[in-house]
Parts: C-alpha cells; structure tokens; sequence
C-alpha cells in the first residue's frame, strides 16, 4: 500500500516528471536519460529507482543494456486523480477495520 | 492483489460508488457507523451531534494536520442498523450530496460497505475526488516549509 502513496511523491519532483516526459517517446538506457540533465549521475539513478519501484517505469532488458519504458498504464491511474480519493477511503476503512476488531462485545 | 477498496467513478457522472469488504460482521461494522465514540476514532472528527433516525441531523468537526477546523453536517434520512443509511452530507464550500449507504453481510465475518454519492453536478464530483490530491500537495509543501522555517531560527 505503501508504495501506491509513493507514486504522487514521485510524480511531486520536477527532474522525475522530465525523466517521465523523455520515455513517452522511446525507451531509454539510465546513461541516455542521465545526459539529459546536469545532475550527477548516482542522482538520476536514485529517480529511476524511485520511479521504478513506484512502478512507473518499467526496466527491460535488451542485450547488455537495461532500458527504461514508461508504464503508461500506471501513469493514466496518476492523471485520473481517483487514487488519492480511493487511497483515503482505504486508510479511512482500514482504520475502520482495525478498531472494529478490538472491539470487546459486552455479553 | 485485488484492492479492498474500490472505486467506480465512470467519467461525465455526477456521482460515484465506493465498494469495501471488511472482515468483519455487518453487525459491527454498522456499529462503526453507529456509536459516536467509534466514528471519531475510525474518521479521525470530534462527533458534536449524531441522531440515528429518520429526520435526524449529525454534525462533526475536524481538524486537519494544519489545525484547519472542517465542519461536516446532514440529515439522516433512513437509518435500518445492519442494513442501511440514507443521508445527506455537506462540508463547507460544497453543496450538499446525497448518500446510499448499504451494508450487506457476507458471512458470520464478512461484510461489504457500498456507499452511492449524488453531487450536484459533474464538475463538483470532479472537485471532490481531486481533493485529496490537492491536499496531497498542500501537505508536502507545507512540510517543506516548517522545515525551512526551524532552518531559520538556527
């Protein structure tokens, strides 16, 4: 659940929406999209991590080189905005749920 | 993994259906809903008024991590405990909606929640369900700035 709430913190990064704005076109390796920027390179690779792991990106590989594609898929249930709402109904329940199960009947 | 909680919200609708399967008995599950000392700890509100009747009217108050205050208030229209809740609920900036709460018992430890909303129109549904993207935001940025305030005063 944990990391569903990662995908906004993700998408929150202005160097992670422009990684996420090269890879629309075309798959990428980590050294193609790291000269696009001035960062270091152990940076961008901490935001492929994170946007990765958030699922954002999907890794492939091909011969000896990784490549990173979007995962449009993930990105289209970002832009939707429904997930925040849907991930408060969620922890609201779980909540819920949680006290409920506590709960000592008297008799 | 299948989500617990789910959401149809179909676009250019003005409402939306919110589906929860709880393990739990419906009877305590209702309870939840029913007992004020219960529905302040589950929905993290100060419960100023609830009436579990037809023609009864409910009021909470919350304070947001900010210590923004909210108001929440209806009227309860139909109240059949383990079964359903018809309200109305309105927070303050928005116009009232019209809610269909139903709870069904699954087994002796299953329940499911599904709550219908009615919002006036498309585009406040729309608003609604972007809210908490927007706080989303606002908290992390707030975030942000305490942490460069306590900076500050090094």
């Amino acid at each position: 659940m944990k990391v569903r709430r990662d995908v906004f913190q993700a998408i929150a990064d202005p160097t992670r929406r422009a990684i996420l704005l090269l890879v629309t076109t075309q798959s990428l390796t980590a050294g193609a999209i790291a000269a696009n920027f001035d960062t270091a390179r152990p940076t961008v690779s901490k935001h492929l991590q994170i946007l990765t792991e958030c699922e954002l990106l999907s890794q492939e590989q091909q011969g000896r080189e990784i490549h990173y594609h979007l995962n449009a898929q993930k990105l289209k249930s970002v832009a939707d905005f429904i997930e925040p709402f849907r991930q408060m109904w969620d922890d609201r329940f779980n909540r819920l749920e949680a006290i409920m199960k506590n709960h000592q009947p008297n008799q | 993994m299948e989500l617990k909680t789910k959401i149809h919200a179909e676009d250019g609708r003005q409402d939306l259906i919110i589906v929860r399967k709880f393990d739990l008995p419906v009877s305590l599950l209702f309870m939840a809903y029913e007992k004020p000392e219960y529905v302040e700890q589950w929905m993290g509100t100060k419960v100023l008024k609830l009436e579990n009747k037809a023609h009864g009217g409910y009021r909470f108050k919350t304070t947001d991590p900010m210590g923004n205050k909210h108001n929440f208030h209806g009227t309860i229209h139909e109240f059949v405990p383990n079964q359903k809740i018809t309200r109305t609920f309105e927070m303050a900036g928005f116009p009232a909606q019209l809610e269909f709460l139903e709870f069904t018992s699954e087994s002796a430890k299953k329940s499911k929640l599904s709550m219908h909303i009615l919002y006036r129109s498309v585009e406040i549904r729309d608003q609604i369900l972007q809210l908490p993207f927007a706080q989303g935001l606002n908290m992390a940025h707030n975030r942000l700035q305490n942490a460069l305030n306590s900076l500050k005063t090094l």
